[in-house]
């Protein structure tokens, strides 16, 4: 009959839409094919999407038109106005949408079934809290992210008094009321639980400080493909179980690759609240007084980066800040132009998200096959002349190397300390994120460029220029 | 308790998720990014639900439900899949050395 062959047709485009996932996906893997994969992913989200639209169970389609055409326009302008600065807040904000899509699905999926009278048996109301909460986590969670990375909130760890005991018991009470809503489906006590799951979201992210971030975005991105998985639970649909998992794997991924290169697990960055407890009990730094550094004139970086054989730039996050990436990449063509070699180490956890600082340098037209990993280039420094870190800090603090008393110690760090000498731009003296002293700016070969990192090098740049 | 349904899906869902691990595993750092927002824009696929939901006979609060749902996913995916192609055009390699 024709209601079977419509759940074919249906079915059968799922399974191309799952393929063209794969391959989008496996495609993301490698520069030369990474765009085409990406479209091919779009691709396959298009087909996924028709193929749901020939489901009999739409019968008004009002409200989708409208719903597609409004979030069509709002994703177009967010894609295009957003700066590739800001692309971590980006990416957080759209991990919080997915979560909050799924927590709606699942909301959706009850309402019906309570005002349809439906019974429910205890797999669907177990997958639909489930779903809820997931997803309502990622959202209030990413929103936090979102606010920590644009700075409305303190980026550095906010913590209060018993926060691991309220987080506990407010999981605890959202147990309770899961139990509570698979014996006794009620919409008022579900959105007793929905709230319970936002404040959860919060709670589970505030603690933690903005040098954890790329791990807490990859975290997320992990959540919101968990969520779509959850929906697909509560929906029984194969295609969004499928593409959850993808993407929840792949955020783990990444979540593993970031917490391995900070040498922490992940149960330590979720509940650590690194840096809060660490005003450092002195460690490598002697007490209070100030301690010399050397600061260096532009004129005089200008002949060292102009005259040497060799030249390592290692970005930071400060580069992301100061907006400085087209200035970087316009003094490594400048010096090159003199016959200096000129390479870019980047540091994984370097910037807010996995791949900030490739993102950055790619938008300046460096080309990525000069960027290099912290295992390819980590044996350079020592036969380097000079090493420029731009806004960078405890990824090229040697204390995590040496120093056992380091709060960060064991951290796999670039070891720019080795080159021969290092100009570190710098906005002031103020410890990184992670709130440690840095022994780098007090070694003999190391040279502090104070100011907005976008200033200095823009003099530096002239001051090259008028050799 | 659990029908035979969930725990096909549970199947499924498991080894989609080694799959992932599989394709994604030697991806390197210069496209952790795109691949992330990549990702990112895949996971919304819960517009399929929310379109499902939404659809449901008229204004019900339910549909109103799947409404917001539609809006949220569809700035996930459309919005996602868009910024990473706007990332990923800007990645070149170097010129071929003319010398």
């Amino acid at each position: 009959m024709n209601d079977f062959d419509f759940d074919l047709f249906i079915g059968a485009l799922y399974l191309v839409a799952v393929i063209f996932f794969y391959f989008g996906l496996k495609r993301l893997g490698s520069p030369k094919t990474a765009r085409s994969g990406n479209l091919i992913a779009s691709l396959g989200m298009l087909i996924a999407v028709v193929a749901t639209l020939v489901d009999r169970e739409i019968i008004s389609f009002e409200l989708i038109v409208a719903g597609i055409i409004i979030g069509g326009l709002i994703g177009v302008i967010m894609a295009r106005a957003i700066k590739m600065t800001a692309m971590p807040q980006m990416v957080a904000v759209f991990d919080g949408l997915g979560g909050a899509a799924s927590a709606l699905v699942a909301a959706g999926v009850l309402h019906g079934n309570i005002a349809d009278g439906t019974d429910m048996s205890v797999d669907v109301s177990v997958t639909i809290m489930i779903g809820t909460l997931i997803g309502a986590v990622t959202f209030s969670g990413s929103l936090i992210a979102f606010g920590k990375l644009q700075e409305i909130i303190a980026t550095r760890p906010v913590t209060f008094p018993l926060q691991k005991t309220v987080s506990l018991l407010l999981f605890v009470g959202i147990l309770a009321m899961i139990g509570y809503l698979v014996a006794d489906p009620d919409m008022t006590v579900f959105i007793g639980l929905s709230v319970a799951c936002l404040l959860l979201g919060i709670l589970l992210v505030i603690p933690i400080g903005g040098a954890d971030m790329p791990v807490v975005i990859s975290l997320l991105n992990s959540y919101s493909g968990l969520a779509a998985a959850s929906a697909g639970f509560v929906l029984g649909n194969v295609m969004l179980i499928i593409a959850g998992a993808l993407v929840g794997a792949a955020g783990l991924i990444l979540t593993q690759i970031m917490t391995k290169a900070m040498n922490r697990s992940l149960v330590n960055v979720v509940f650590g609240a690194f840096g809060a407890v660490e005003t450092v009990s002195g460690s490598a730094a002697p007490g209070g007084e100030a301690r010399p550094v050397r600061e260096v004139a532009y004129e005089d970086s200008a002949v060292i980066l102009a005259y040497a054989r060799s030249a390592i730039f290692v970005p930071g996050y400060g580069l992301a800040v100061a907006q400085a990436q087209h200035q970087l990449k316009e003094l490594g063509a400048l010096i090159e132009a003199k016959g200096v070699a000129v390479k870019y180490a980047i540091h994984p956890v370097a910037g807010r998200m996995p791949g900030h600082m490739n993102v950055l340098l790619a938008e300046a037209d460096v080309p990525y096959d000069k960027l290099y990993d912290l295992d390819q280039i980590n044996d350079e420094f020592s036969s380097t002349d000079v090493v420029v870190v731009v806004g960078a800090n405890d990824v090229v603090n040697p204390g995590a190397r040496d120093d056992a008393g380091s709060p960060i110690y064991g951290m796999p760090i670039l070891n720019v300390d080795r080159a021969g000498q290092v100009i570190v731009l710098k906005r002031s003296l103020s410890p990184g994120f992670a709130g440690i002293d840095n022994e780098l700016f007090y070694k003999e070969n190391t040279s502090m460029l104070f100011g907005d990192a976008r200033e200095s090098l823009v003099k530096v740049i002239s001051a090259i220029e008028d050799l | 308790m659990f029908d035979s349904v969930l725990l096909i899906e549970l199947f499924i869902f498991v080894l989609a998720v080694f799959v992932g691990f599989e394709v994604i595993t030697k991806v390197p750092p210069t496209l952790h990014t795109p691949l992330m927002s990549g990702a990112n824009a895949i996971s919304g696929i819960a517009i399929l639900g929310a379109l499902l939901v939404a659809g449901q006979k008229d204004f019900t609060a339910g549909a109103i439900i799947g409404f917001m749902a539609v809006i949220l996913a569809t700035v996930n995916v459309v919005g996602g899949f868009m910024v990473t192609d706007r990332m990923l055009q800007m990645f070149k390699k170097s010129p071929v050395d003319k010398n």
